[in-house]
């Protein structure tokens, strides 16, 4: 019992880690602009938060400056892809080379320097003592305790305000809502912008939750697997939770398993979540008989005002 | 003050598109002087320090050339996939499985002597990446199954794989890092007689050639351009796109690999833990700033491997090495943003140009 209990409490941390950057992205993409730097942007996120962390001791000014980093980095990109047009995939290449490489040359000061400071995992008071579900859902710390409150958000707005309706149409048909006088060009910058900081908290998830010390490069594919979980839920943040936990689920079952089958070489495990993804992305995504896909028909297309 | 506008322009020359790489990567390296500056440390001297080291000196040159060599076949490979809008950003995997396959050649495969031997050992590493990238363009070719994803995760599952070898059964005897055996000496490509660059920089030339005139002038090459270009127009010209997608992710991967064996053959002797080093990534910004092409990418990565290098250089004054991938980032993204006035032009208000 406590194994499973350690497992699927582990697997919530784990999910919630991509979840962020996995939401962050759905609302990118539902707005037509896919942003394939999330490794990078979370790396930067990771690194800002952990370096305030370090040189102010003060979390909640670290976390801030997480939000404030991601901001930052969905303005250039949106000014990249929105405003100048350019190939999204060539600019999500570019800011994922840039943040990994520009993280690792800020965090020099910090690496292998301890913070300890961090978001406490805290019971809450009742739900916390209920058994077996206590532990898994109710020791955890705040930014998991946030994404249970995000994630029916986030259905509530993309399903049913008039908001989440625009939404959807600047990513499959932008034209109509500039017809209507929507300004296409400002909510893409601010979906982009949104969604750029969410994929920082990932990051700081990773630097200033889970664990607490940072090394270049450490998010170590969790910001691709957010990405791939976007496609794998076709753009939805209920989905989307599902498929992360499963992630979540295997990765901590892999380092459990580790104490019981010592004989298995510890490769194995490692490499499993990202096997499972390969695996459940091309079942969830493959063309096997549907030919129709959820995915934003605009995706990937700049808005051009003049090729109407 | 005259008011501009932006007016849309054809194309520009290969002229101009290099002239504004070329300005817009100063602007970048300006930018990285600034953030340079923020952590602390004079980039004027910085600058000055890896130029100096990399490029003003011939055995700086030489080792430009030589740590060059895994860049360039993966920025030809990568290129090779970007040119049909396939986003093989598995590089880095596929380099790595070629590396294995070249060990596993020298272990366990047929003992031929001299340049048979050589050529068999280059196919291996070369299998061993076109193997890689067809897991992933298989399910792209039949299914549609977006490969820039599954490419990219099996990067991590065959570093887990190559650290793994490198760590456990074909690790070093006595060696207390993560690598191989040296490579038996019948295998080590000759430098060139009197000016010590391995036979294999020519070699690569010959492939970039190749690949050129492929592009050009065969059917296949000019293929996967109007797949490119415009894949409804393709399948209306009855080009039979999935075959191409398998050929040309199996290519890309393939020259991925062999960045594998010339590492493997010609710069370390022995295959590493951490042996692709991010070339597969940095092959990615090499492709695109060369605009794929093949000859342009031989340039591009002399110069990001002297980059590299010189950016161990300046370790001693306390820079990180990360400086080269920040560095690389920069231009990239700054590149790209100039990009906008290969499309743009500004004109002044009221004049030329319909309104």
């Amino acid at each position: 019992m406590g194994l499973f209990i350690s497992i699927l409490s582990g697997a919530i941390v784990y999910a919630v880690s991509v979840m962020y950057a996995g939401i962050g992205e759905t609302f990118s993409e539902r707005a037509g602009i896919m942003n394939l730097g999330v490794e990078g942007i979370m790396l930067m996120g990771a690194v800002a938060g952990y370096i305030t962390a370090v040189n102010t001791r003060d979390l909640a000014l670290s976390f801030l400056v997480v939000l404030l980093t991601g901001a930052v980095f969905g303005l250039i990109f949106a000014f990249l892809t929105v405003t100048l047009q350019a190939d999204q995939t060539v600019c999500g290449m570019a800011m994922l080379t840039f943040g990994t490489g520009l993280s690792g040359f800020l965090g020099k000061d910090v690496a292998g320097v301890a913070a300890n400071l961090k978001f406490q995992a805290f019971s809450i008071p009742l739900l916390g003592d209920i058994p077996v579900i206590g532990p898994i859902f109710f020791r955890q710390n705040l930014l998991v305790y946030a994404m249970y409150v995000i994630v029916p958000l986030s259905l509530f707005y993309i399903y049913k305000t008039k908001y989440g309706l625009y939404l959807r149409a600047l990513g499959e048909n932008p034209a109509a809502l500039d017809s209507a006088g929507m300004n296409v060009f400002g909510l893409r910058y601010a979906y982009v912008i949104f969604g750029c900081t969410m994929i920082a908290v990932s990051g700081a998830c990773v630097t200033l939750a889970n664990t607490n010390f940072w090394s270049p490069g450490m998010t170590a594919g969790k910001g691709w697997i957010a990405f791939a979980l976007v496609a794998f839920s076709s753009w939805n943040p209920l989905k989307l939770t599902f498929g992360a936990l499963l992630f979540g689920f295997i990765s901590c079952l892999g380092s459990n398993l580790q104490i019981y089958l010592p004989s298995v070489p510890t490769e194995i495990y490692s490499a499993m979540p990202y096997i499972a993804t390969i695996i459940a992305f091309i079942l969830a995504t493959g063309n096997f008989r549907k030919a129709h896909t959820a995915q934003p028909a605009a995706l990937c297309k700049p808005y051009d005002r003049e090729s109407r | 003050m005259k008011k501009l506008r932006l007016e849309r322009k054809t194309s520009g020359s290969g002229f101009s598109v290099f002239l504004n790489s070329v300005l817009f990567t100063g602007v970048a390296l300006v930018v990285c002087g600034f953030i340079i500056a923020a952590v602390g440390f004079n980039p004027i001297e910085v600058y000055a320090k890896m130029f100096r080291k990399a490029f003003l000196s011939a055995r700086g040159i030489r080792k430009a050339i030589e740590s060059g060599l895994p860049l360039m076949l993966c920025g030809l490979g990568v290129s090779i996939a970007f040119r049909m809008n396939l986003n093989n950003i598995g590089a880095e995997g596929q380099y790595a499985v070629g590396a294995i396959f070249g060990v596993a050649y020298v272990l366990y495969g047929p003992n031929l002597p001299g340049v048979p031997g050589i050529l068999a050992l280059a196919c291996c590493c070369f299998l061993g990446g076109a193997l890689w990238a067809l897991l992933c363009a298989a399910p792209r070719a039949f299914w549609d199954v977006d490969e820039s994803i599954t490419t990219l995760m099996l990067n991590y599952v065959a570093l887990i794989l190559l650290s793994y070898l490198c760590l456990g059964p074909w690790k070093a005897k006595g060696q207390n890092m993560g690598q191989t055996e040296k490579i038996p000496d019948a295998f080590v490509i000759p430098e060139i007689p009197g000016l010590e660059v391995s036979m294999a920089f020519p070699a690569v030339i010959v492939i970039a050639l190749l690949l050129f005139f492929f592009y050009r002038y065969t059917t296949s090459g000019f293929q996967i351009n109007v797949i490119g270009k415009s894949p409804t127009a393709a399948r209306y010209a009855g080009i039979n796109i999935r075959r191409n997608i398998l050929l040309v992710l199996g290519l890309s991967g393939g020259l991925a690999g062999l960045a594998g064996f010339v590492q493997y053959v010609a710069v370390t002797g022995r295959v590493q833990e951490n042996m692709p080093n991010n070339a597969g990534y940095t092959g990615i910004v090499i492709a695109y700033l060369s605009r794929f092409n093949p000859i342009v990418v031989i340039i591009v990565s002399i110069l990001f491997a002297g980059l590299q290098n010189s950016s161990a250089t300046v370790q001693v004054m306390g820079v990180p090495a990360q400086i080269a991938t920040m560095m690389q980032g920069a231009i990239m993204v700054i590149v790209i943003a100039g990009d906008f006035f290969q499309r743009y032009k500004f004109v002044a208000a009221g004049k030329g140009g319909k309104a």
